[in-house]
């Protein structure tokens, strides 16, 4: 139980997707205390199209290729472009390999986030979806036991640092004209984060030879 | 409120049909990409493309300064939301003539990573993409932090004089300079009576209370300076007019652009009412109007409430802010007896 194959993560990105979907209404409502309240709907159109174009056969790679291409393509706003580098660079990063060790999922989930970092201006600690993402992949990197249970810890630390962005005052995007009328409630991005954090977390735990 | 609406989801796309059935002797929609709007003008051999892309909602902007000497290709995103990175993309391979393109947009999250993300393709495609972010509205951020600042109705000046230089046959390099130094001589207020509601949310995006007014409100509703009693008109003429001087070097003998917006749904007698009262202060301080604009020229879908833009002009800027142009948005015609 130690590494993850990479055909067949079609199936983990649809459930990525389905999660999201799901939750179209609650990331709005999350959105709409400081934000503009178009979060779930953005997302959810996003990943309701790609899931379309994703087969479950599909390979990781390709499966999060779709997603950037969507998200990127077609969704525009602020979260298209940060989504759509984190699976693009992710995807990239999967792409020609047939398994993933604790090394490679890291090493994944890292290209994604300096993809984030890349197109955005944030850091972490400016309440947005680093906040959650840079601290699950320092609990993956830094659990000492298979990759079962890193997937665990990256679940553990996303769960974490979304519920962080709470007392956070936003520094970049829409809500950070609030200044201190941001605290108080997690970041929209921070908590979608951690929902394809952890349903990633959970697909790849299945799929693990 | 009562609106003229269908499904709210297919507003963006009927706006933009009815827009380009509208304007079709100026404007034409890209033939592969539904969410780029196109001067006839845009790809000219040699000539430096001048694109922009912004959020819906702020009609007449983004896409009615597409035309003749001003906009090649604009990049239109949903109501209040950024274009994707393929429409600024597709925008600028359309704009390119083989003299690169210049993209001159406002200063927010996602049209500054939407951007980015065009000029990452286009780059690959040897395109030569030069930027200039705009940032004229005074109470978004401290003087010390200007770079923050978002941009407003200077954005429409900047256009201006961006379409005007390439037209002369100047660089991309050159464009990009005059667009800078068009927006750098630019300072913006916004003062908001009402909220704005996107049609698809039942709720405001902010309140303003009845009898109150927002002091330095953003395009989008964004919280300005300070929440005050509502003014008698050349109060607030004063109170905008002070916040754009105190932020700008303007003296004695100088000339200047005045822009002078309405939000959506203030009527356009009231801009001159406000107009009436900038003028005469710019009078009384022997500073000369070398041209003004008043009318809704960049808006925040039915917010109620002005902004005032004064650009100051040198020689160069002024003689490009007098350029011939046409758009839907804006006609400035050649003067016959210009100096």
């Amino acid at each position: 139980m130690s590494k993850l194959p990479t055909n067949g993560g079609g199936a983990i990105v649809r459930a990525i997707a389905d999660v999201i979907v799901e939750n179209r209404a609650y990331l709005s409502e999350v959105d709409g205390k400081i934000g503009d309240g178009d979060h779930g709907n953005n997302m959810a159109k996003g990943f309701a199209r790609a899931k379309e174009r994703i087969s479950d056969d599909a390979s990781l790679g390709e499966a999060m290729h779709i997603v950037a291409d969507v998200l990127m393509g077609e969704i525009g706003g602020s979260m298209g472009p940060l989504y759509g580098m984190f699976f693009d660079d992710m995807a990239s990063a999967a792409d020609n390999r047939e398994y993933l060790d604790k090394q490679a999922v890291g090493d994944m989930l890292e290209a994604g986030c300096q993809g984030v970092m890349a197109i955005g201006e944030a850091k972490p600690g400016d309440k947005t979806l680093l906040d959650t993402l840079v601290p699950a992949i320092e609990a993956f990197r830094a659990c000492d036991q298979d990759l079962h249970e890193a997937l665990k810890a990256l679940k553990h630390g996303a769960e974490k640092g979304r519920d962080a962005t709470t007392d956070m005052v936003a520094k970049v995007g829409r809500s950070s004209r609030l200044g201190e009328r941001s605290r108080g409630v997690p970041d929209a991005g921070a908590t979608s984060c951690c929902m394809i954090l952890t349903a990633f977390a959970d697909g790849a735990a299945r799929r693990l030879v | 409120m009562q609106r003229f609406v269908n499904n709210p989801d297919d507003i963006v796309d009927e706006t933009v049909r009815g827009f380009i059935k509208a304007h079709a002797d100026l404007v034409k929609l890209h033939p592969e990409h539904d969410r780029v709007v196109l001067s006839h003008q845009a790809g000219q051999r040699g000539r430096v493309g001048i694109v922009t892309g912004g959020g819906s909602g702020h009609e007449p902007a983004f896409l009615g300064y597409t035309g003749r000497n001003m906009v090649d290709a604009v990049a239109v995103g949903e109501l209040f939301s950024s274009p994707t990175g393929k429409a600024f993309t597709e925008a600028v391979r359309a704009a390119d003539g083989g003299a690169g393109v210049c993209v001159l947009y406002g200063n927010y999250a996602g049209d500054n990573m939407n951007v980015k993300l065009a000029q990452r393709m286009a780059a690959k495609e040897g395109i030569e993409v030069l930027t200039v972010v705009a940032n004229d509205d005074v109470c978004s951020a401290p003087p010390s932090e200007r770079a923050k600042r978002r941009g407003v109705a200077g954005e429409i000046l900047m256009w201006k004089v961006g379409g005007a230089k390439a037209a002369t046959g100047a660089s991309a390099r050159e464009v990009q300079i005059a667009a800078q130094k068009a927006i750098d001589a630019c300072r913006s207020v916004g003062v908001g009576l009402s909220p704005c509601t996107l049609p698809a949310n039942a709720v405001p995006n902010f309140e303003i209370a009845p009898g109150k007014m927002e002091v330095g409100i953003g395009h989008h509703g964004e919280p300005g300076m300070e929440v005050i009693d509502l003014e008698n008109a050349d109060s607030v003429a004063d109170r905008m007019f002070d916040i754009v001087l105190d932020d700008h070097d303007l003296d004695a003998g100088d000339r200047v652009c005045v822009l002078l917006s309405g939000l959506g749904a203030t009527p356009i007698n009231e801009l001159y009412v406000l107009y009436d009262r900038v003028a005469n202060r710019l009078a009384e301080k022997q500073i000369a109007v070398h041209r003004p604009f008043v009318g809704n020229y960049f808006t925040s879908l039915e917010m109620m409430g002005a902004t005032l833009t004064i650009m100051k002009l040198d020689d160069e800027l002024a003689s490009l802010i007098d350029a011939p142009a046409a758009c839907p948005a804006m006609v400035v015609e050649a003067r016959e007896n210009q100096k």
